[in-house]
C-alpha cells in the first residue's frame, strides 16, 4: 500500500480522483503490469542484469574463452580496478592519459558548445531579422546527423590537403597534419613563448605514473578537430534549449530596461542571463555528462591514436576488452567512467529538484513543453 | 492594426540616430547569421559536391563546391566494390523494427504508468528514471557480456532486441498520456470496453502527436545507432550502414584515399534523416527539449 500512497499526487495531478471498485481495481493490477512487462523484460534483460554481470567480470581475469560464469575463470578480486589507480605500469598509464585526454577534452568543449549555443539563440531570437526559421534549421540539423557519417565528413575536412588547411592557406597559415600530430597544444603555446624544453621540476614525477609535463600538455592537436566535430554537432541542440528560455524571457522586462538607459551588454548581463540561467546550468551539465561519453568519433577518427592522445576513458575500455581481451580491465574502466558520469547526472539532478520546489506542484517539464512546441 | 504595431512618433533627431543603429544592428546580425550558416552548412556542401568528384579533383580542390568533372565513379564503386547494399538493407530492418517495438512497448508502458493504479507503480517509475542516467557508452561490455550468454550474439536478434524499448520513450508517453483528458477513457470503459481496447482505440488515436515524436526519435537513433552494433555483431553479412561506413574508413580501405566513395557512402546514410528533419522539423525540436528535460 506505500506505494499507492506514493503514487497519489501524480494520480491528483492527472486528473479527477477516479473511483472504482475493487473488481476493476484488481484487473488494473494485472493490466498495468501486462502493460509494463515488455518494458521491464527488455530494460530488466539488456540494461540491468548486464550491469550486474559486467560488475562480476570486473572482478576477474576472464579473456573472452567460454562463459565467465563459471568456476574456471580466475575470481582477482579488486585488483583490476587497483590497476587502475595504483600499481605502476602500462594499464595504469593508458587510463591516466586516457582521463587527461577528456579532462582537456571536456575543458574545451562545454565551454565552447556552450558559448556558442547561447550567441546562437541570441542571433536567432533577434526579433528585427527575417528568416531566422531557416538558419535555426541549419544550425540544429548537424545534430540529428549519423556520428558515423560526420566523422567521416570531418576526416576529410581536417585530411593533410583537407578544406580546412586549405582555408587556413588562405591566411598564409601552414596547417598542420591534423591526425597525426600528437604535440600538446599547451606544450605548443609553451613553445612558441621559449619553452622548448620540460623543466626538469615537471618531469621527475607526477601523480599517478604520468608526470606533471604530460599532465599539463593540453589537447593534442589531433584531438582538436575531434573538439571541433563535437562543438559544431551539439551547438545546435543546446542553442534549441536556449532559445525555448529565450523566447520565455517577457520582451516587457526587456523593453523597460531599454527606457531604462540600459546599453545592450548591461541588458544581456542583467536581465536575460540571470533569467536563462537554470537553462544555462542543464545546458552545462548536459555537456558534462555527455562528453565524458565521447566514443565513436574516437572509434572512427582517431582510434586513440596518434601516441595515444585521442584515447578517452570509453574508448580504451572498448579496446580493452575487444581488442586485447581483457575483458576484467575493461569492465572496471567502464565502472569508474559510470561512476564520473552518475556523480555529474547526480548533481544536475539534485540542483533541478530543488529548482523544480521553488514552483508549483505541476512537473516543470509539462509547464514548458506545450508552450514550446 | 498597421498603425497600433507602429512606433511611437519620436523626435526626428533622435528618430534618424536610432534608425541607422537599427540598420548596423540589423547587418551585424545577418552577418553573424550567414558566417555561421557557412560554418553549419557548408561542410554538408562540401561532401556533396566531393562525393561527385574525381579523387584527383576532391584532393586538389577539397574547398569547391563545384566538381570539375562530375563523376558518378563515386557512386558506382559504393555498389559495385562494398557492401553497401547489404548493410542499408539491414539499417532498414533494424530501423524499422525497432521503431515499431519501440512505439507499441513505449506507449504501452508510458500509458499504463500514466494511468493504470497498480501494485508497484512508483517504484517501476522511479526505476525508468534512474535507468535513463545510465550512460550508453559504459554498457558495450555488459550489452556484449549478456548476448553472448544468451546465444544471440551475431544474430540479427541481438542486433534488434535489446534497442525494442528506451526508459526515455516510455517517460515521453507517459508525460503525454497525463496531459490528456480522462474523461474520454472514462466514457469507454463505462460503455464495457477493456483496458487494452480503450488503449487501442481511443486513447492512442488521441496520442498522435506524442506518437509522431517518439517514431521519429526512435527513426533516428535506430538509424544512426553505432556502438551497439559494435558489440552485438561481428559477422560482415550484418552490419548496419553506420558499422560498415566506419568499417570502410577505419578497416578495409584505409585512410587518406578513396574520399569520393567514403563521401558518398556517408551522404547516402544522411538522406534518410535529412528527409525526415525536413518533413517533420517541428516534432525533432520538441524531441530534443523533452530529451533534455527528462535529464
Amino acid at each position: 500500500m506505500a506505494t499507492d500512497a506514493l503514487a497519489a499526487p501524480a494520480t491528483a495531478q492527472a486528473g479527477p480522483p477516479r473511483r472504482r471498485t475493487g473488481g476493476i481495481r484488481s484487473n488494473e493490477n494485472v493490466a498495468g503490469w501486462l502493460f509494463v512487462a515488455p518494458v521491464i523484460v527488455i530494460l530488466g534483460l539488456f540494461l540491468l542484469l548486464p550491469i550486474l554481470m559486467a560488475l562480476w567480470v570486473s572482478l576477474t581475469d576472464w579473456n573472452g574463452q567460454g562463459s565467465p560464469f563459471t568456476g574456471r575463470v580466475p575470481f582477482v578480486g579488486t585488483e583490476n580496478y587497483t590497476r587502475l589507480f595504483t600499481e605502476d605500469g602500462l594499464a595504469r598509464r593508458d587510463f591516466m592519459t586516457s582521463i587527461r585526454n577528456n579532462i582537456y577534452y571536456v575543458a574545451i568543449v562545454v565551454p565552447a558548445q556552450t558559448v556558442l549555443a547561447l550567441g546562437l539563440a541570441l542571433v536567432v531570437n533577434n526579433r528585427m531579422l527575417k528568416g531566422k526559421g531557416f538558419f535555426r534549421t541549419a544550425f540544429y540539423f548537424p545534430s540529428v546527423t549519423s556520428s558515423v557519417a560526420i566523422s567521416v565528413v570531418f576526416l576529410f575536412l581536417f585530411a593533410n590537403s583537407g578544406a580546412v588547411n586549405a582555408l587556413l592557406g588562405f591566411f598564409g597559415i601552414d596547417g598542420p597534419q591534423w591526425f597525426a600530430d600528437s604535440r600538446g597544444v599547451l606544450h605548443l603555446l609553451l613553445g612558441a613563448v621559449g619553452v622548448d624544453q620540460p623543466p626538469a621540476a615537471l618531469t621527475d614525477g607526477g601523480p599517478f605514473g604520468l608526470t606533471w609535463w604530460d599532465w599539463l600538455s593540453g589537447p593534442s592537436v589531433a584531438m582538436m578537430s575531434i573538439i571541433c566535430l563535437v562543438v559544431w554537432t551539439t551547438s545546435g541542440t543546446f542553442m534549441l534549449m536556449f532559445l525555448a528560455a529565450l523566447q520565455n524571457v517577457p520582451v516587457a522586462l526587456d523593453e523597460a530596461s531599454i527606457l531604462d538607459g540600459a546599453t545592450r551588454w548591461q541588458r544581456f548581463r542583467h536581465v536575460t542571463l540571470p533569467l536563462i540561467k537554470p537553462t544555462t546550468f542543464l545546458v552545462l551539465t548536459l555537456g558534462l555528462i555527455g562528453s565524458w561519453q565521447v566514443f565513436d568519433q574516437v572509434y572512427v577518427m582517431s582510434q586513440g591514436e596518434p601516441a595515444k592522445t585521442t584515447l578517452t576513458p570509453a574508448y580504451l575500455s572498448y579496446r580493452t576488452a575487444f581488442r586485447d581481451f581483457d575483458y576484467g580491465s575493461g569492465a572496471a574502466i567502464s565502472f569508474v567512467l559510470f561512476l564520473i558520469i552518475i556523480l555529474f547526472t547526480l548533481v544536475q539532478r539534485r540542483v533541478m529538484a530543488d529548482r523544480d520546489a521553488e514552483r508549483p506542484r505541476r512537473g516543470w517539464w509539462r509547464r514548458r513543453v506545450p508552450e514550446r512546441s | 492594426m498597421a498603425v497600433l504595431t507602429d512606433r511611437p512618433p519620436a523626435p526626428a533627431v533622435t528618430t534618424r540616430r536610432a534608425d541607422q543603429r537599427a540598420l548596423v544592428n540589423r547587418f551585424l546580425g545577418y552577418a553573424i547569421l550567414i558566417f555561421f550558416g557557412l560554418v553549419f552548412l557548408y561542410p554538408f556542401v562540401i561532401q556533396i559536391a566531393s562525393s561527385f568528384k574525381t579523387e584527383p579533383d576532391a584532393a586538389a580542390h577539397p574547398l569547391s563546391p563545384v566538381p570539375d568533372p562530375v563523376s558518378l565513379a563515386g557512386f558506382e564503386r559504393i555498389f559495385a566494390g562494398t557492401a553497401f547494399p547489404l548493410w542499408l538493407g539491414n539499417s532498414l530492418l533494424v530501423t524499422v523494427l525497432v521503431t515499431l517495438g519501440r512505439v507499441f512497448f513505449d506507449s504501452l508502458a508510458g500509458y499504463a504508468l500514466a494511468r493504470l493504479r497498480f501494485r508497484g507503480r512508483a517504484g517501476l517509475f522511479a526505476a525508468i528514471i534512474a535507468v535513463m542516467a545510465v550512460p550508453g557508452v559504459v554498457l558495450l561490455i555488459p550489452k556484449f557480456l549478456v548476448l553472448n550468454q544468451l546465444g544471440m550474439y551475431d544474430s540479427y536478434a541481438g542486433l534488434i532486441v535489446p534497442l525494442l524499448a528506451d526508459a526515455a520513450g516510455v517517460f515521453i508517453m507517459k508525460q503525454f498520456f497525463e496531459s490528456i483528458p480522462v474523461s474520454v477513457e472514462e466514457a469507454a470503459r463505462i460503455d464495457g470496453a477493456g483496458t487494452f481496447r480503450t488503449f487501442w482505440s481511443v486513447v492512442l488515436p488521441m496520442a498522435k502527436p506524442a506518437l509522431i515524436t517518439l517514431t521519429i526519435l526512435s527513426f533516428q537513433g535506430s538509424w544512426n545507432e553505432f556502438p551497439h552494433s559494435l558489440v552485438a555483431v561481428q559477422d560482415p553479412g550484418l552490419f548496419t550502414l553506420p558499422r560498415g561506413l566506419a568499417d570502410l574508413v577505419s578497416g578495409s580501405l584505409g585512410k587518406g584515399t578513396q574520399y569520393p566513395l567514403k563521401l558518398g557512402a556517408a551522404l547516402l546514410a544522411t538522406i534518410p534523416v535529412a528527409v525526415l528533419f525536413v518533413i517533420f522539423q517541428r516534432y525533432f525540436v520538441r524531441g530534443a527539449n523533452e530529451g533534455a528535460d527528462k535529464g
